[in-house]
């Protein structure tokens, strides 16, 4: 087995390019590790990467781990953060990893749907950035080229005034998202609803964002109207932690509670 | 390849074959028994060690990756063969069942009390959630740290 331990990102990234399986927090990776699932025998242990935990204003570096984003994150993201496994997860798992792995579920993502953040990539020889509708291409899949390593996560300089997550699911701590959501609302009433785990990728509801944004003062029949249209376009699965008619409704409450929160 | 690190403050050093996790390797490699094996998806808490002054699952860190660090399991928390606060307190309030998630929750409230040395239920309980009682024992786990809250308060 071949483990290197890079201080530096320009090392990192030509060991990713020989082949090396990145290593973050290891909440994912360990336990595809631990059951069975994969068996690398190339590794590159990312921790040691200091530009990788550099955090300035709205570049959020990839090894930044859920719990300074707790700490220092902005609100929605820092309420994803905080719902993020337990202490011991929050003090491993990063935000680069989150996006790596890009499951339905994945905490972080929502928030990231719903400001429209991007995504930073970058191999020896290249460096782009990914909307994020244009990264998450799939159930765990997305456009990261295999000799490319995520090396940041871009937020707009400017984030709405008013945002709120919430999750669904069955305790507190250590659950993964029945559904994830975050809205956004601005001054001039600009609204955004992004769901998780209830679409193959982070989803935004565009219709129903459309219908709420027109309405500077929503009454409670427009309220209705946006849960309607979010129960409405999300595009849910039945599996073991839930059924598609209970997340296609939860998501919806959801929804409309987190865009009562930032109307207050 | 070989893996250097600080264990419990002494230089540690075993071999490694295959990806394993730090649990496996403390637990198989080195014979350092106190962090519990059991349901390695970092769900319940039992393995978990400070690694580099923060708590982790051992489970869920590639023994290859800790070269150079520094881990601290359940055996470095008692000082001079007395148990420390935490473990005192647990003793005394009978918040031991059938022990086996007793040492990752020992691990978890000592980095606790490290950084909050009175803190609320609501913070017991937060940090204490990745750690999982199988004997469902939580009322004298918790009742054990508010007592040493207040004791410290």
């Amino acid at each position: 087995m071949e483990v290197h331990h890079p201080t530096s990102l320009p090392d990192a990234l030509r060991a990713v390019a020989a082949g090396a399986t990145p290593l973050a927090g290891g909440t994912d990776l360990m336990v595809e590790i631990n059951f069975g699932h994969v068996l690398p025998d190339h590794v590159v242990g990312l921790r040691r990467v200091e530009e990788l935990k550099s955090w300035e204003d709205s570049r959020i570096g990839a090894g930044v781990t859920w719990r300074r984003i707790d700490e220092h994150g902005p609100k929605a993201l820092a309420e994803a953060a905080r719902t993020v496994g337990s202490p011991q997860i929050r003090n491993a798992g990063t935000i680069g990893g989150n996006v790596a792995t890009a499951s339905p579920a994945g905490d972080g993502l929502p928030f990231l749907a719903a400001v429209d953040a991007s995504i930073e990539l970058a191999s020896p020889t290249s460096a782009r950035h990914l909307l994020w509708s244009d990264f998450f291409v799939g159930v765990k899949q997305t456009a990261k080229a295999s000799d490319e390593l995520i090396v940041a996560v871009r937020l707009p300089e400017r984030l709405p005034s008013r945002q709120a997550f919430g999750k669904i699911g069955v305790r507190n701590a250590m659950v993964i998202a029945t559904v994830g959501c975050v809205v956004t609302r601005d001054d001039d009433g600009e609204t955004t609803v992004a769901l998780g785990s209830v679409a193959p990728t982070p989803m935004r509801a565009h219709r129903a964002e459309e219908m709420i944004s027109a309405e500077t003062s929503p009454s409670g029949s427009a309220l209705a109207e946006f849960q309607r249209l979010v129960s409405e376009e999300v595009r849910p699965i039945t599996d073991h932690r839930s059924t598609e008619e209970y997340r296609r409704h939860a998501a919806g409450v959801l929804a409309r509670r987190l865009l009562e929160r930032c109307l207050r | 390849m070989m893996v250097s690190f600080t264990l419990n403050g002494s230089p540690a050093t075993g071999r490694v074959e295959r990806p394993v996790s730090l649990l496996d390797f403390l637990r198989d490699e080195l014979e350092v028994t106190g962090s519990k094996s059991a349901c390695e998806q970092g769900e319940c808490g039992s393995c978990s060690v400070i690694l580099d002054g923060v708590v982790v699952c051992s489970c869920l860190v590639m023994a290859a990756d800790v070269e150079g660090s520094s881990v601290t399991t359940v055996e470095g928390l008692e000082s001079e063969e007395t148990l420390n606060a935490v473990q005192r307190a647990m003793h005394e309030t009978g918040a031991v069942q059938c022990g086996f998630c007793t040492p990752g929750i020992v691990v978890a409230a000592t980095d606790l009390f490290s950084h909050n040395p009175s803190p609320t239920t609501v913070e017991i309980k937060e940090a204490l959630a990745g750690n999982i009682c199988r004997c469902t024992g939580y009322g004298a786990i918790i009742r054990a740290f508010e007592t040493l809250a207040e004791e410290s308060a």
